[in-house]
């Protein structure tokens, strides 16, 4: 039991709880509950995107990983940047002038379908429950190593805070908080670096050897899982959910463009962080405690390296800093999800039932509640994967579904209904083969196995593809109004009328 | 009576009008593009053309600078050892030049695909 830690934790939900709920009286209509009244400045909207996109998986995922694994995992974090820079030039300006707030009103104002429309809020339900899996895992682990209580408090808690930040105070509370928790994140990933860096090259005494670990595989199956991980980070981070519904707080297009360039100048200060930790994990913990995963790993190196307060202290700053990013992460998931299941569930519910009396952010309310407690309830019941091998799967099932769908309606005049229908099926059916061996833990040896634990190589071509050819075969149903929503995404905002 | 005896018909003054007839003058492709109109969504089309060729040519320079890096370390395995300073030439470049890297090209992108647009708003602009 470690009382620092703890109120490490404590401080980091009740500034959260305190700076959300200040966004309460801001929030009015519905239009401020999703998208913060679409009034958020670049450099304030930047912040927010980095810290709801650093989850647990970037924070405490990745130094674990890499300890375990080597240099190669340094392609995780370059291909989480890399993705905010392909879905810059293919995708940022246009979505943000489609004027839409979820995936699912981009697929249904694109497309004209409302079949297409139910297909995409499946998706995004879907791919958000498995990017809040490891969110709840990782704050149980968390939790768990800070002060030894069982894990399922740890997902309780970020429950709780979650569901008080998003369902009281909606979108603009939460960029506020998300904002403000990048901040926390990067600090309290970097003072630990820098103090446990100094503390090594006090103790070292000239050049270290590394050995095999810091040198990388070539291997053609390391090869291929490199390449294949790169395209789906690459791919997916546009066909996440919680990514796209931050752009369209931008003004207009061109403001989508530059908050883009801010996130990836805070993306590539927080990455250059993680391999710190492993790299002096690698040097100073030769094993884990027994009974803990790799992805608490960088909680551990404090004490490996220090003794008495300052490892305390080192701890608590890494564990708050943890909390952080569950959090923001969480939230963000949560409100894109929350929309979602409130515009094609709840709200046609609710009003049919109360006479279109109720007021909007009731289903709101509700449908939040939702979108939390499912996932929360999964995480105890599915054994953990590790929290970046998860991430990495919710990725490789947004580029194999989303990714096609957004650069095809963005940027081609040809694609029909039909063929958007059936590159989404033939995403989901691949995703859900190598999602079912992943979570049922069926791992051929070789190629086989390789291909089934990185799909993304073969799914992603194959979606595009299927796409491509299926709308080439129905040329006859190609959208009606194509060419007015494509002049639409692509014309600046100066020569619409206001 | 043939018709080279009819009698020739009064001399009628045409004159062209110079002020009452409306003038005809170019529709801005400004309100083309407002209007929506098929004349506007050719305009657009160019304008994405040029954006595409852009945000590819971005692309693959990244394709082959960042999917290099892995072949360039199994080609000249040296390369993966080798230091540069106190740290291993792999370990700067995927974990500390390739940031600055990619916000350059960012930066670089949003500034030539404004470029584009605002040359498109200077040729259709209202005018």
């Amino acid at each position: 039991m470690r009382p620092a830690s703890l109120a490490a934790i404590a401080l980091v939900c009740v500034l959260t709880v305190t700076v959300g709920t200040l966004g309460l009286r801001m929030s009015r209509a519905t239009s401020d509950f999703y998208v913060a009244g679409r009034t958020v400045t670049p450099r304030r909207n930047a912040s927010a995107i980095a810290g709801e996109y650093l989850s647990a998986a970037s924070f405490l995922g990745v130094a674990g990983l890499m300890y375990q694994r080597g240099i190669d995992i340094l392609w995780f974090p370059v291909g989480w940047t890399v993705g905010y820079l392909v879905l810059l030039v293919l995708v940022a300006a246009p979505l943000r002038r489609s004027g839409a707030y979820t995936l699912s009103d981009f697929a249904e104002l694109r497309l004209e379908s409302r079949q297409i429309r139910g297909f995409a809020s499946l998706l995004t339900v879907g791919i958000g429950f498995l990017y809040l899996l490891p969110q709840f895992q990782g704050a149980g682990l968390a939790l768990r190593q800070a002060t030894g209580w069982p894990a399922w408090i740890g997902a309780l808690l970020v429950s709780v805070v979650v569901l008080a930040a998003v369902a009281v105070g909606g979108m603009r509370s939460i960029t506020l908080v998300q904002a403000m928790q990048y901040w926390i994140k990067l600090t309290a990933i970097a003072i630990p670096a820098f103090v446990l860096l100094a503390i090594w090259s006090q103790h070292s005494s000239g050049p270290v050897e590394l050995g095999d670990w810091a040198v990388p595989s070539t291997d053609p199956a390391g090869l291929y899982t490199t390449y294949s991980t790169m395209l789906a980070l690459c791919l997916g981070t546009m066909g996440l959910p919680h990514v796209l519904v931050r752009f369209y707080t931008n003004p207009d297009g061109r403001d989508a463009r530059r908050t883009t360039v801010g996130v990836l100048a805070l993306l590539g200060g927080f990455y250059i962080f993680p391999p710190v930790y492993a790299v002096l994990g690698h040097i100073h913990l030769p094993h884990l405690a027994p009974g803990t995963r790799v992805d608490t790993m960088a909680l551990q190196l404090p004490e490996a390296m220090t003794d008495g307060r300052s490892a305390t202290l080192l701890t608590a700053v890494l564990a708050g800093g943890a909390f952080a990013a569950f959090l923001s992460t969480a939230s963000g998931l949560v409100i894109s999800v929350a929309g979602v299941v409130d515009q094609d569930v709840l709200r046609p519910l609710v009003a049919r039932r109360t006479g279109e009396d109720a007021h909007s952010s009731v289903s709101y309310r509700m449908a939040a509640t939702v979108a939390v407690i499912v996932p929360a309830l999964l995480s105890r019941v599915v054994e953990p994967l590790g929290l970046a091998a998860t991430v990495t799967l919710a990725f490789a099932v947004a580029a194999s579904t989303f990714a096609p769908l957004l650069v095809l309606g963005v940027w081609w005049h040809r694609l029909t209904t039909t063929g958007a229908l059936a590159g989404l099926a033939v995403g989901t059916l691949s995703a859900l083969v190598t999602l079912g061996a992943a979570f049922l833990h069926v791992e051929p040896h070789g190629w086989p196995g390789l291909l089934l634990a990185q799909p993304a190589a073969w799914s992603v071509p194959l979606a595009f593809v299927t796409m491509v050819v299926v709308s080439r075969l129905t040329p006859g149903k190609v959208p009606p109004h194509t060419n007015r929503t494509l002049s639409r995404l692509h014309t600046p905002e100066s020569l619409l009328p206001p | 009576m043939s018709p080279a005896q009819r009698p020739p018909s009064e001399r009628v003054r045409v004159t062209a009008s110079r002020r009452s007839a409306p003038r005809h003058t170019a529709r801005p492709v400004a309100d083309e593009l407002s209007d929506q109109t098929v004349l506007g969504e050719i305009y657009v089309r160019g304008l994405m053309r040029a954006q595409l060729r852009l945000a590819l040519s971005l692309l693959l320079l990244a394709v082959l600078l960042l999917g290099g890096v892995p072949v360039l370390f199994a080609m000249l395995p040296q390369t993966r050892t080798v230091t540069l300073g106190p740290l291993p030439l792999p370990w700067v470049t995927l974990g500390l030049v390739v940031y600055p890297a990619i916000v350059i090209s960012a930066r670089y992108y949003v500034r030539a695909s404004e470029r584009l647009e605002a040359a498109f708003v200077d040729v259709v602009g209202r005018g």
